[in-house]
């Protein structure tokens, strides 16, 4: 492979590499949250105080986000999962309470999007930098 | 060297410009207060809720067979001050229709809200909620908010926002109707 090709296609394969490397790192890296306290806060960041203007239930002062918070501790005290504790809520405000949209049908629709605009944007610099290698190779001999 | 296409380029921005566009376009057309009432249907959550006075409880398995109206409110709301009048007026009517009317405390103080219904009427029971466990298991957003629970014992309606007598007289008269056929 010539070495204006071999050139491009780690232009395009480093950022795509530290992209990935960081998704990773943010979907695996943190503390895990270990007492009561800090699990029901993970639990509240990502639901939706029912009284506020889009404020999660772990940052709104409100008196009833203080009593789903209490209820979370509570639940948690008593075995629940973090996910029988979400259904609990979805069961009786709906889905509408999570914050981040569940990852199915249409609401899947948010989830991708980035990922195909990551893609197309990367297909796009290939073939930017693919047409652009063979003009400087020439130019080169 | 490829021939240059224009529209390939124009395409890669109209399109997902016309997309979002027409996404938010979507959007404007819904009422951003409509909120899901996912409980419509379902069996009632049932609570033991204290009065007011602290005297009685009233428990909600105890009333099955008849037509229940839960109201979630509260002395500090402005709706619930508006929708009063309406309530008013179809607890008279139903009261001795064996319907029954209560008022859940919402995030309030016993003497405000006894203050309340001392100046503005209505001896339907008023109930304490502590900690608001009942307006979580009602999956409450606020208040005013309305149930009317059908004598099985399921919710048949439910009302965010301040209740109008023909709201109240329909689906009380509709409940009605399901307890007789039952």
């Amino acid at each position: 492979m010539r070495r204006g090709a071999v050139a491009s296609w780690l232009a395009v394969a480093g950022p795509a590499a530290v992209v990935l490397a960081a998704l990773l790192w943010s979907s695996l890296g943190g503390p895990r949250p270990s007492t009561i306290e800090e699990r029901s806060q993970a639990i509240a960041t990502g639901l939706r105080c029912p009284v506020c203007q889009n404020l999660s239930v772990a940052d709104s002062p409100s008196g009833l986000a203080r009593e789903m918070r209490a209820t979370i501790s509570t639940q948690l005290r008593a075995g629940w999962s973090p996910d029988q504790i979400r259904r609990y809520f979805v069961q009786r405000y709906g889905v509408w309470v999570l914050l981040a949209p569940p990852q199915r049908g249409l609401d899947l629709l948010p989830w991708l999007v980035p990922a195909i605009g990551l893609g197309l944007g990367l297909a796009l610099w290939a073939r930017f930098l693919r047409r652009r290698a063979p003009a400087e190779t020439e130019g080169a001999q | 060297v490829s021939r240059r296409r224009p529209w390939v380029g124009v395409s890669f921005v109209l399109v997902p410009l016309v997309a979002f566009t027409w996404l938010l376009a979507s959007g404007l057309g819904k009422d951003p207060r409509a909120l899901p009432s996912e409980l419509t249907g379902r069996a009632a959550p049932t609570f033991v809720l204290r009065e007011l006075d602290g005297a009685r409880s009233v428990a909600l398995a105890e009333l099955r067979g008849q037509v229940v109206v839960l109201n979630f409110w509260a002395s500090w709301c402005a709706e619930c001050r508006l929708e009063h009048p309406s309530l008013m007026a179809a607890w008279d009517r139903y009261r001795d229709r064996g319907v029954v009317f209560l008022g859940v405390d919402f995030e309030d103080s016993a003497g405000a809200a006894a203050e309340f219904q001392a100046e503005r009427g209505g001896d339907w029971p008023l109930l304490l909620d502590p900690g608001s466990r009942t307006a979580l298991d009602y999956g409450v957003y606020g208040v005013p908010e309305t149930f009317v629970i059908a004598p099985d014992g399921t919710i048949a309606a439910k009302r965010v926002g301040p209740v109008s007598y023909s709201w109240l007289t329909d689906r009380i008269e509709s409940a009605l109707r399901t307890g007789q056929a039952a």
